[in-house]
């Protein structure tokens, strides 16, 4: 296995999809000439030609609506929308037309489209460039929702997503473009649905996905060596659905958890996972669960008020701590 | 225009230069973080458009390219440095940052990060001033590329039905990020696209001060006569990227030298010193004195400002 950059999987993954299916294209603002914001499309323009790599104007709701017109065809799009920000105004087409389109037509038509784009604070964007939104794509039914946490997720998670022939929208994070890991050499598929044990453990669930898995394992690691507290940490890189049964399963073992987001708590995964383990297994609970999120505030700019909206791998330890009585 | 008026339009375009300039070196020293958008190359449009108004009494409204617009809307260089410095003391408190400085105050109604966002919103200022019966106008400043987000069209065709008194001013820079605007614009030059929504619109030069002055004296006089919205388009050019980290792969040196040839300081500077207004040796003791300001007492008061305090947090969320 070689070690590669989340970017350079994505790329990766574009180029094998295209290479493999004259129908698969990728649509999106500056992902052309200009190489992509996060080079996830870097040379394909010049491999593939502008019928394929299409730069878009800056025209989120109608572009998407057209990728989502094109895969009704057959055609799969992947659209790249630069910001999950600019997907607020790409919203109509997504929900009212890929979401439905299978269900309204009784089967008939379905939506093959992926949709990528990036979200969370990244060093002082502020208020309209730092939004996480993937509580509001986890909410729609009929399409699905994947957010991967290293590069061979990003690998695996938009080839499945390109093959499925549902809609699926992949959450990426503005920060984990450049982050290093190993990748399969040969063609591999990460389900669109599940959840992965990242690190094995028997006191206490930690959620995350994506960026906080990061801050999972990182506490992971201080509990286990400074606490003797022996944290397992669940990545649920599936956010639509969400893996129930891997919830269930992790929870009935260590009796305690943790979820950890960048998002707002308000309607969140960590509101979700919650109900679920509410549902699923209430009375294998030693504790209530609790959930580390960002204060409920637009993203300010001020650097200091940025960290302290935004949780980290610390909040996470000190969730655990207060849980165990410990703080 | 009195020569004296030149005058003081050349210094606060040497000001906007200068000060930009400096944003762009505190980036680099790690002052100033997020997104930072630069206005070199533009200034002309910005001047023109606002010395044929009433900045301050007309409402400006803007994306993301802020700083300048607001300093002309009366906004204190001092406080604009200090919201890029993320302080207390800076005009969005540091809770906006580069590209949401607001000066309400003085009719500059903000900066907004999200392309064509500010249509609407600037149509829905003048709805606002016809409602109130107020002389004001409502002036929406927005990229070329822009013009390809829905929100411009419909917008157009609300202005025309409702008659109200905005002036769009398209800053024709004719690139979107990366992107050159004949590769995602069938249209190229915008002044025509708004003719299907029954407004007025013309394009002109928008390097050279005097040319944009003229235009835009037409424009505002026409919305401010209660005649409904009016498109100004203005070509133009961005010297740096199009944000800190644009290596400009996407265009060539010689294009960049080509319009740096018809820079708007130095078109002004060379007619005012043709008409014997100014001297060479003035316009450098004014770019030092400028950046002796810019220095001794913005950056000075942006550095000595202090941050927010952290219990403050939540505070401005909701009212
Ligand atoms: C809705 C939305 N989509 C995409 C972006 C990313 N973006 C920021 S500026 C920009 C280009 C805008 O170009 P133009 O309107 O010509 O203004 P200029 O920057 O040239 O002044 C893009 C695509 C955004 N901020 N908002
Ligand atoms: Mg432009």
């Amino acid at each position: 296995m070689a070690e590669i950059m989340y970017w350079e999987a994505l790329q990766r993954a574009h180029d094998e999809e295209m290479a493999r299916d004259p129908l698969v294209i990728c649509m999106g603002e500056d992902i052309g000439v200009a190489g992509g914001t996060y080079k996830a499309t870097k040379g394909l323009f010049e491999k593939y030609g502008p019928l394929r790599v299409m730069d878009t104007p800056i025209s989120e709701n109608s572009y998407t609506g057209l990728g989502i017109g094109a895969s009704f065809l057959g055609v799969r799009p992947i659209i790249e929308i630069m910001s999950v920000n600019f997907a607020w105004l790409a919203m109509d087409q997504m929900f009212n037309s890929a979401a439905k389109v299978r269900y309204m037509s009784g089967g008939q038509l379905t939506a093959p489209v992926v949709f990528r784009s990036p979200g969370g604070s990244a060093h002082q964007l502020g208020a309209q460039h730092s939004a996480r939104m993937e509580k509001v794509f986890m909410g729609i039914a009929g399409l699905r929702v994947v957010t991967p946490s290293n590069p061979k997720q990003a690998y695996g998670l938009l080839k499945s997503a390109v093959r499925s022939d549902d809609p699926v929208f992949i959450n990426e994070h503005e920060l984990m473009y450049n982050m290093k890991g190993e990748v399969p050499e040969g063609e591999y598929f990460h389900p669109l649905e599940g959840s992965e044990i990242t690190r094995p453990g028997t006191d206490i669930t930690l959620f995350g996905y994506n960026i906080s898995v990061h801050w999972c394992l990182k506490a992971a690691e201080i509990l286990a060596s400074q606490y003797n507290i022996s944290a397992e940490v669940v990545d649920l890189y599936a956010l639509s659905p969400l893996d129930r049964a891997g919830i269930k399963k992790s929870v009935s073992k260590t009796h305690r958890a943790v979820i950890a987001e960048e998002d707002e708590a308000p309607c969140g995964v960590g509101s979700e996972v919650m109900a679920i383990i509410n549902e699923e297994c209430f009375f294998d609970l030693d504790a209530a669960p609790v959930r580390v999120h960002s204060a409920l505030v637009p993203q300010p700019y001020n650097h200091k008020l940025e960290l302290a909206a935004i949780p980290d791998h610390e909040d996470v330890v000190n969730a655990v701590l207060k849980l165990f009585g410990k703080a | 225009m009195k020569l004296e008026d030149k005058k003081r339009v050349l210094r606060e375009m040497v000001l906007a230069r200068r000060f930009e300039e400096r944003c762009y070196q505190a980036y680099i020293e790690r002052k100033i973080g997020g997104f930072l958008h630069l206005y070199p190359g533009q200034e002309a449009c910005c001047q023109g458009v606002l010395e044929a108004a009433r900045p301050g009494h007309d409402y400006v409204i803007t994306g993301y390219r802020d700083h300048v617009h607001a300093i002309k809307c009366g906004a204190d260089p001092k406080a604009v440095m200090a919201e890029l410095y993320g302080k207390e003391t800076g005009s969005s408190k540091g809770r906006g940052g580069s590209m949401h400085i607001f000066d309400v105050k003085n009719h500059f109604m903000g900066g907004y990060a999200l392309v064509g966002g500010p249509f609407p919103l600037a149509a829905g200022i003048a709805k606002a001033i016809q409602l109130k019966g107020g002389d004001e106008i409502s002036i929406c400043f927005l990229g070329d590329a822009a013009n390809n987000q829905g929100t411009f069209h419909e917008t157009l065709n609300m202005a025309a039905v409702y008659k109200l008194p905005v002036l769009f001013v398209c800053e024709n820079n004719q690139y979107g990020i990366g992107t050159a605007i004949d590769r995602s614009t069938a249209v190229v030059d915008q002044f025509k696209r708004v003719c299907g929504y029954e407004i007025q619109a013309s394009q002109c030069d928008g390097q050279d001060f005097d040319v944009v002055y003229e235009h835009a004296k037409k424009a505002v006089a026409y919305v401010r006569n209660g005649n409904g919205p009016y498109f100004l388009e203005l070509m133009t050019y961005r010297y740096r990227g199009h944000s800190m980290s644009d290596s400009r792969g996407y265009r060539t040196r010689e294009e960049e030298e080509l319009w740096k040839q018809r820079d708007p300081i130095f078109i002004l500077r060379d007619r005012l010193i043709d008409a014997g207004a100014m001297t060479l040796d003035e316009f450098h003791a004014l770019e030092k004195d400028t950046d002796h300001y810019i220095e001794n007492e913005v950056i000075k008061f942006a550095e000595e400002s202090p941050e927010p305090n952290v219990a403050d947090l939540e505070k401005y969320v909701l009212a």
